[in-house]
């Protein structure tokens, strides 16, 4: 039936280059690209290092541990499938590694949010596929 | 005959011509229609005859319609200068930029410098036309939307907005006294596509897009086009219009990906291309009588009146509060009701009201100071800025 299927949660489309960071997130490991050459954390997925060019990358894990950079509250419904969760939050967190990640909070209330809030990465389920969020910590 | 262009490093340019459509809803012309329709507007006002154009830049809208083969629509023949230019809504400042500096480097004469867009089309809104729900990315650019995260730019923005409220304690009224003030200026511009006046009762009444940003924090979505003439300041003076001089411009395109310490959200290119305008100008933010900024949101302008200058970084909601924007304020901004409340037409919005009232032709709302009028033009998500300092005085500017 076509609302069901409207109503399906847009899942993550894993590809080659995602591959990795999707694998460790189905073990709850939250991985970053690291710039080999000068250490720089990248996101979201990069071929060359945005601090110094070069194209040597590989993955490593993050602490996950950030901050608040900013948020909004979606009160509209755009997707069928967010009709449980409207009005609900959308969240850039600022890793301590350097990125920042577009995400959401869950265990908060939106008006309890705030710029500069301390927060701690964790992972829930949608449609079989771990997908990040980020909690307060 | 031609006007003879030649290597003039120091004549300085001016804009000689101003061609605009009616800002729509509905659709009429595709965007190479309007651009055709701004394009002779503009010539007719200037006094110019198509054949005196020997340069023409170009940019497109969201539709991304138009490119450089409007120069075969539009029967251009022979040209010295052809280009499409793309810095989104920063594009329109910067095409007069280049226009300048061609001119006086002698490489053409009278350059127009157009933009158009039709994204409103039967059976279309306006959010889809902004990037909705559709073209789902892959790999790790796929999970804003498993997050729910539409109505891209309207988020990213409003993003912004709560940084800066979080930083500095910005609040929600103020971001109102913005739409508020602004659309007291588009109730005295015929061309404005929303006239009714507004209060701030109005303003925290309408329907959240996405929170911090209310309905009418947000741009109008407009089909048209907007056409300007550049050409040398010497020339200027022969033709029909009073000559808008340009007394100053620059760009800053502070560069964001998405790491620690850029903060173009709450520091925008502004506090880079300001320091080149002005000083080219040879004038502070106090000089300025009139500011056109780009106003995609309530947010962009009031981050752009800290970048100029006008107050200190992170009082901008206090500055704006007491309505010193709005009509017999102290800091006239937007005069026409710019993109929130006149029409939405990426730069040229800000360039066209400006060209308005440095010529004095304002009507009810012309400002009557009007020595040094600054535009901003802004592009993605406060990622890339340009800045022109318009005069109607020959001698505004120190190149002049």
């Amino acid at each position: 039936m076509t609302n069901q299927d409207q109503a399906v949660r847009p899942a993550p489309i894993v590809d080659e280059s995602s591959k990795p960071f999707f694998d460790a997130a189905a073990d709850a490991v939250l991985l970053l690209q690291r710039c080999n050459i000068c250490h720089a954390y990248l996101w979201p997925f990069r071929e060359i290092c945005t601090e110094c060019l070069s194209t040597d990358l590989s993955w490593a894990p993050s602490t996950g541990k950030g901050s608040v950079h900013s948020f909004v509250i979606m009160h509209r419904l755009f997707h069928p499938a967010f009709q449980e969760d409207v009005p609900y939050n959308l969240t850039v967190v600022q890793l301590d590694e350097g990125p920042r990640v577009t995400s959401i909070i869950r265990g908060t209330a939106n008006e309890d949010i705030h710029v500069g809030m301390s927060v701690s990465a964790n992972w829930h389920d949608v449609n079989g596929t771990p997908l990040l969020h980020f909690e307060a910590f | 005959m031609k006007y003879n262009a030649a290597f003039n490093p120091s004549g300085g340019a001016a804009i000689v011509g101003l061609g605009m459509t009616e800002m729509t809803r509905e659709y009429s012309y595709s965007a190479t229609g309007l651009a055709g329709i701004a394009v002779k507007r503009a010539l007719d006002d200037a006094g110019l005859k198509k054949e005196d154009i020997d340069g023409l830049f170009i940019n497109a809208g969201v539709t991304n319609a138009i490119s450089t083969p409007l120069q075969t629509s539009l029967g251009f023949r022979d040209l010295k200068l052809l280009n499409h230019m793309n810095a989104a809504g920063s594009t329109a400042g910067q095409m007069v930029q280049f226009a300048s500096l061609a001119i006086q480097a002698g490489m053409a004469s009278h350059v127009v410098c157009v933009f158009a867009d039709d994204p409103l089309k039967p059976g279309t809104s306006a959010g889809a036309a902004y990037g909705g729900t559709s073209n789902r990315s892959t790999g790790m650019a796929s999970l804003p939307a498993s997050y729910g995260f539409f109505s891209g730019a309207n988020t990213s923005y409003a993003l912004a907005a709560r940084r800066h409220m979080g930083l500095y304690g910005t609040t929600q009224d103020q971001l109102g006294a913005i739409a508020v003030s602004t659309r007291a200026w588009a109730t005295m511009n015929p061309a404005a596509m929303q006239q009714k006046p507004m209060t701030l009762d109005d303003y925290h009444g309408s329907r959240w897009i996405v929170e911090p940003f209310h309905l009418l924090d947000c741009t109008l979505v407009s089909n048209g086009a907007v056409a300007v003439i550049v050409t040398a300041s010497d020339r200027a003076r022969d033709l029909k219009q009073p000559p808008v001089y340009i007394a100053g411009m620059g760009q800053g395109h502070p560069g964001n990906p998405r790491q620690a310490g850029y903060e173009n959200e709450v520091n925008t290119g502004a506090r880079i291309a300001r320091d080149t305008a002005y000083s080219m100008a040879g004038v502070g933010p106090d000089d300025i009588d009139i500011r056109e900024l780009y106003d995609c949101y309530t947010y962009t302008t009031l981050v752009t009146l800290e970048d100029y200058g006008f107050c200190e970084k992170g009082e901008g909601g206090a500055f704006v509060e007491d309505g010193k924007l709005g009509p017999g304020g102290s800091h006239p901004t937007n005069t026409g009701g710019g993109q929130l409340s006149g029409y939405y037409m990426w730069g040229m919005t800000p360039v066209s009201e400006a060209v308005i009232q440095t010529r004095g032709q304002g009507g009810e709302r012309q400002v009557q100071t009007r020595d040094h009028v600054l535009v901003s033009t802004q592009g993605g998500i406060l990622d890339w800025h340009s800045t022109l300092i318009l005069s109607p005085n020959a001698d505004a500017g120190t190149r002049n």
